[in-house]
């Protein structure tokens, strides 16, 4: 059994609370005792039946007002997954809970109203999705019932989505007609629908082939915590903590530390306290060297004939999460996973119109916004293109005074002609 | 080559890495330690995540004195057995030095105020980071909440105030006097800890497993332990049950379930099979309103 990661998207009344309420009640997720409690909160509104959206509207705030203000983790079992669902706010406002959701997701659940069909929403969803680097996309035309079970009405919304994906990198996006509110083809098959003979909801998601890493990329080791004992029987004993982000380590392998660019071999791995050959990713291991050379957190380990790209001027896309807005010339702390490096954002090259999908240039970044921009480093940062490598690839910015987390980075292949820099710092 | 790496493999590959990045990222980290099993699965990862180091951090009990005598025992057991510090807070003295009130009824649970006792030794230990077992699946409340949880300098959770998130980049930059709540296994379920504690065979308090027991059924339906902390009254149903423990708490709060389940086999069939959720079943604080939790975390709560 293995874990599929995903997040539904979808505009504020397409019924994606509905749905997720509804793949949790019918796969059994849902305990007595939470259903009684909604039917209880449920008799305080209007219509009589259980809501169960009221499963994923979690805090008091958002049952007041109606809406989801928050990324909520919901989770669930079928004999053949584990499921881990991120319920990601359609409000238009709230573009960062999105991103946030994607930015683990191996899947995203595009939801589309029937009766509306592609609207500005889902451009902004599938666009995000899309630069998130998630490869598996479901568009869930949902409320079918409300257009009669209608196979034009499907195959007219099939054609729209398709000539939006083929203007980002969506590929083969995957379309199910359903209804959760009636739970036609969520977990159970449609009888209403004899024209669509794909699989329901739920059998996608628990059939489709995931490679959670792609243990083909180079490896990429970070160090996030040194063990030395240094008590008499371990006097020697100096492991470097960390978890494998991507392919394979070998036990005898010629590798480099970076940023000091010293090259070593591995001594030995460990894998939960054992010594191992080979280690992979994801696993968290201890990796031992067979030179005495000062490693730190924040330190990579990498092959040597493997090195990640490495600069000061860095190209990435942002997406901004701050009601402050960002200027050029704006400092903050890049956080790259467990590496801290301080940071200025040097040019906004452009903002995404998520709707149009063009570029526009702009002065200053709000909130919500996505846009191009060039950023200098004090310090070398060792990375992957995002594309390449979703962990490498990707930092966070860290406002330097109130250290909230102010933008999501995703970081772009070096422009060709420069050259790379050597490690010495 | 082929390599297996299952769900329980990349749970706990997640939670060792968010423990090494607290220990990373925080100059006074402690975990918090009940003796649940929740806490006792934390104490296994952070073993895989240091050694043969020692942890980088003390565990510590906030001790409501509302106790199994079983929990205490393996506690302390288990303590000596890691050869880790184990600092103990009492709530009992919280209530002395604060003046507050130590609750009455029938059912006197000290749950809530456990709260003051943390606050008051994250202020003493100068804690920047508290390490805990909570998970997403117990609650509504807990679903919304992050990795790593920023509290202001009174303990409080904002969830509208949230840092985002995003990939496993954890921020625990914080301000003079905020702390951090880390929850390694905020993606694990139920179900999901018992079937670590199967696979690594841990061991847990004998309270787990169904035994007899002089309980005392309130007007709910539920079963209640009788430990010198509830009040009998004369008129009170008291029953003998086979019973075990779904979660440890406050003794005063922590209803038994009826049980046959001798066996770690046994409970996890129990488990999958049944209809009633963690803190539904065995909770009576969270009963009180919908939003229980909701209002203890934002005044500082686990």
């Amino acid at each position: 059994m293995n874990i599929l990661r995903f997040i539904t998207a979808g505009s504020v009344d397409d019924g994606k609370s509905t749905l997720i309420g509804r793949l949790l009640y019918d796969s059994h997720a849902v305990s007595h005792d939470i259903l009684h409690t909604l039917e209880r909160q449920t008799r305080n509104k209007e219509n009589g039946e259980v809501d169960l959206a009221l499963l994923t509207d979690g805090l008091r705030a958002e049952r007041e007002q109606g809406i989801t203000i928050d990324v909520a983790y919901k989770y669930f079992n079928t004999p053949k997954r584990k499921f881990i669902i991120a319920d990601a706010p359609g409000h238009v406002q709230y573009t960062r809970n999105m991103v946030t959701g994607a930015s683990s997701a191996d899947l995203v659940i595009i939801l589309v109203d029937a009766r509306q069909g592609v609207v500005e929403q889902t451009y902004r969803h599938s666009l995000i999705a899309s630069l998130m680097g998630i490869k598996h996309f479901v568009v869930a035309i949902n409320k079918m019932d409300l257009v009669k079970f209608d196979e034009t009405v499907f195959n007219e919304i099939v054609d729209s989505y398709k000539q939006l994906a083929s203007k980002i990198n969506v590929q083969n996006p995957v379309f199910i007609p359903l209804s959760a509110l009636s739970g036609d083809n969520v977990v159970d098959a449609s009888t209403k629908m004899p024209w669509y003979h794909g699989p329901t909801l739920l059998q996608h998601l628990e059939a489709l082939p995931i490679q959670p890493v792609d243990l083909q990329t180079p490896p990429r080791f970070q160090v996030q915590y040194v063990i030395r004992p240094q008590s008499d029987d371990l006097h020697d004993y100096r492991g470097y903590a960390g978890s494998l982000r991507s392919g394979e380590l070998q036990k005898g392998q010629s590798v480099v530390v970076l940023p000091a660019g010293i090259e070593t071999t591995i001594k030995a791995i460990e894998v939960n306290n054992k010594e191992v050959e080979t280690a992979f990713a994801p696993q968290a291991v201890v990796v031992h060297l067979t030179d005495d050379i000062d490693v730190s957190r924040g330190d990579f380990i990498v092959p040597a004939n493997e090195v990640p790209e490495s600069s000061v001027d860095l190209e990435a896309t942002l997406c901004w999460m701050s009601e402050r807005p960002l200027h050029v010339g704006d400092r903050f702390l890049l956080r790259h996973h467990s590496a801290s490096v301080k940071a200025v954002v040097k040019a906004i090259e452009y903002r995404w119109d998520v709707h149009q999908y063009t570029h526009e240039p702009v002065e200053r970044l709000g909130l919500n916004d996505i846009a191009r921009v060039r950023i200098r480093t004090a310090r070398p940062l060792f990375f992957d293109p995002y594309t390449q490598n979703r962990n490498t690839g990707s930092f966070i910015l860290v406002h330097e005074h109130n250290f909230d987390t102010v933008a999501a980075g995703l970081l772009h292949e070096l422009p060709a002609p420069e050259p790379v820099t050597d490690f010495a710092i | 080559m082929k390599r297996t790496f299952d769900y329980l493999d990349h749970l706990e590959a997640q939670a060792i890495h968010i423990l090494r990045e607290a220990a990373g990222q925080f100059e006074r980290p402690a975990l918090l330690f009940s003796g649940g099993k929740d806490s006792i699965v934390l104490v296994k990862l952070a073993e895989k995540a240091f050694r043969p180091g020692k942890f980088p951090f003390p565990l510590i009990h906030i001790d409501t004195g509302h106790n199994f005598p079983e929990v205490l025992a393996f506690r302390d057991k288990l303590a000596g057995q890691l050869g880790e510090k184990l600092l103990i807070r009492k709530v009992e003295d919280t209530i002395r030095r604060q003046g507050l009130t130590d609750p009455r009824g029938k059912f006197p649970s000290r749950n809530a105020l456990q709260t003051f006792t943390l606050l008051e030794t994250i202020e003493e230990l100068e804690l920047d980071a508290c390490i805990g077992g909570a998970r997403r699946d117990e609650e509504k409340a807990r679903a919304k909440e992050r990795i790593f949880s920023i509290r202001d300098e009174f303990g409080q959770w904002d969830p509208k105030r949230q840092r985002p998130e995003i990939w496993d980049i954890y921020n625990g930059h914080i301000r003079k006097g905020e702390n951090v709540r880390v929850f390694p296994i905020s993606n694990w379920t139920e179900l999901d800890v018992w079937n670590y504690i199967r696979r690594e065979n841990i061991e847990l308090p004998e309270i787990y497993f169904a035994h007899e027991r002089n309980c005392i059924r309130t007007a709910g339906g539920q079963l209640l332990a009788i430990t010198e902390h509830i009040n009998l009254d004369t008129d009170d149903d008291i029953v003998v049950r086979n019973v075990r423990f779904r979660t440890v708490g406050d003794a005063t709060c922590t209803a038994a379930v009826e049980s046959t389940a001798t066996t770690l086999e046994d409970i996890i069939e129990e488990i999958t099979t049944t209809n009633l959720s963690e803190r539904g079943a065995t909770r009576l604080d969270d009963r009180i309103s919908e939003a229980a939790m909701e209002d203890r975390k934002k005044n500082g709560y686990f």
